[in-house]
């Protein structure tokens, strides 16, 4: 299988959270997922917050969660640039869960204070997370 | 210290000793510190590179973009100014020089503007709340930088320029040299000057699927562009601060060393002085019972 492999990155700010042979990528772009093999043709992306999902060398599927940013294509190697990414099985999932409580007791109150955009994105993000990490659980 | 005695003289080299060892202290850990800086600036290379490739890359392919960050204004009359410097002193010139040059900037712009500065460390908060024109702060973030902070900061000038609030920010901090060696520097980050290509590479030949569509990938990359400048700037500014502390101490530590010399010596000759005298004394009071004696 390893001949149907390519390169994936996810940059942030702070390091290089991974480097390593994905068979298929699907990153959360801004109008629906986006799937990405081997020998995909040069693409620039804009991300969404969201869930993203490789096929490791191996067979395996993991997930990282991310807060947006883009993803650049280029001979076989697939870039992400994100501000914030984290692994899926290195996700607090409390401290998921209580931000998620947060972001939706928030949410509730509609009070005129608050930034509902800013809410709305915490939201996401949490659910990203909690996403990322199988712990999510629809209401 | 003339006329000291050989136990002044004790008491004034032990206190300088301890103060020795606070200094060497305090430089061995801004090494340790300087080394964790420079390798999370090493760190930031490659989103900060690949960010400014692919929005100089963007720019060319879009031609005339439209937006609120790359807009400039006609008529400039507030100046913002994002000012980095340490929260602590002790690290040489490194706060006042970074204090002095954006003075000298505000002095120098011809332009009849306001200025306004975003104040990111203690030191500079200080100085400008006094001064005046301070209207934000951003203190103790530590001695690691985060890019939440950074990412923080480049939403309020970017809420302070959509608003009208500032016309135009720049970022002024110390360009790491060496730990002998900072630059202050000031960079415009707003209104956004869209990176240039560097030569020609292979890259720019490269005819890319773009999704959704430029315009848009361009827009979402602006906002991380200004994060990471600022980003950026923090970085440079801490592995300078450090730099500057570790330089300062070793020569405290350096000085502290020399002033123990030279009160040693002078103690040497105290005591050396003080024994003469005894025996002076003692052959004096011998010659009087001679003479005494006959």
């Amino acid at each position: 299988m390893a001949e149907n492999t390519f390169m994936l990155e996810i940059i942030t700010p702070e390091e290089i959270l991974l480097r390593e042979e994905v068979q298929f990528l699907v990153v959360p772009e801004t109008q629906g997922e986006l799937g990405v093999l081997k020998n995909h043709a040069p693409m620039i992306a804009a991300l969404n917050i969201g869930v993203l999902r490789y096929t490791d060398a191996d067979g395996q599927i993991r997930k990282v969660a991310i807060s947006g940013g883009f993803m650049e294509v280029i001979y076989n190697e697939a870039r992400v640039l994100a501000e914030t990414a984290e692994l899926g099985n290195e996700i607090d999932v409390l401290r998921a869960q209580e931000a998620l409580k947060r972001a939706k007791r928030r949410l509730e109150q509609r009070d005129e204070n608050i930034d509902f955009v800013r809410a709305q994105k915490a939201l996401q993000r949490a659910i990203a997370r909690l996403k990322a990490a199988d712990a999510y659980n629809e209401q | 210290m003339a006329g000291a005695s050989v136990r002044d003289y004790k008491r004034r080299i032990r206190s300088v000793k301890n103060t020795q060892q606070i200094t060497k202290a305090m430089k061995m850990v801004a090494a340790a510190k300087l080394r964790r800086a420079q390798e999370s600036a090493e760190a930031s290379r490659p989103y900060t590179e690949t960010l400014r490739d692919t929005i100089a890359r963007l720019a060319a392919v879009a031609g005339d973009i439209e937006h609120p960050l790359l807009q400039k204004r006609e008529e400039v009359r507030k100046v913002g100014y994002i000012v980095v410097t340490a929260d602590r002193g002790l690290c040489g010139a490194y706060n006042t020089n970074i204090i002095k040059a954006v003075n000298t900037a505000i002095e120098e712009d011809e332009r009849d503007v306001e200025f306004n500065v975003i104040a990111v460390g203690r030191k500079v908060r200080d100085f400008f709340r006094k001064r005046g024109g301070l209207v934000a702060e951003y203190v103790n973030l530590g001695d690691v930088v985060n890019y939440a902070d950074a990412r923080e900061i480049g939403q309020y000038v970017m809420k302070a320029y959509e608003d009208g609030e500032l016309d135009e920010v720049y970022v002024v901090y110390a360009r790491f040299v060496n730990a002998l060696r900072q630059v202050p520097t000031i960079e415009k980050i707003l209104p956004i000057e869209p990176p240039t290509q560097e030569g020609e590479t292979e890259e720019t030949f490269v005819e890319y699927i773009y999704e959704p569509d430029v315009k848009i990938i361009l827009e979402s990359l602006l906002p991380r562009y200004i994060g990471s400048q600022i980003y950026h700037a923090m970085l440079e500014g801490k592995a300078s601060e450090h730099g500057a502390r570790m330089t300062a101490m070793g020569n405290a530590t350096e000085n502290a060393g020399e002033i123990i010399d030279s009160l040693t010596l002078e103690m040497n000759k105290a005591r050396q002085a003080a024994i003469t005298k005894e025996i002076l004394d003692i052959v004096g009071g011998a010659e009087a019972l001679k003479k005494g004696g006959k």
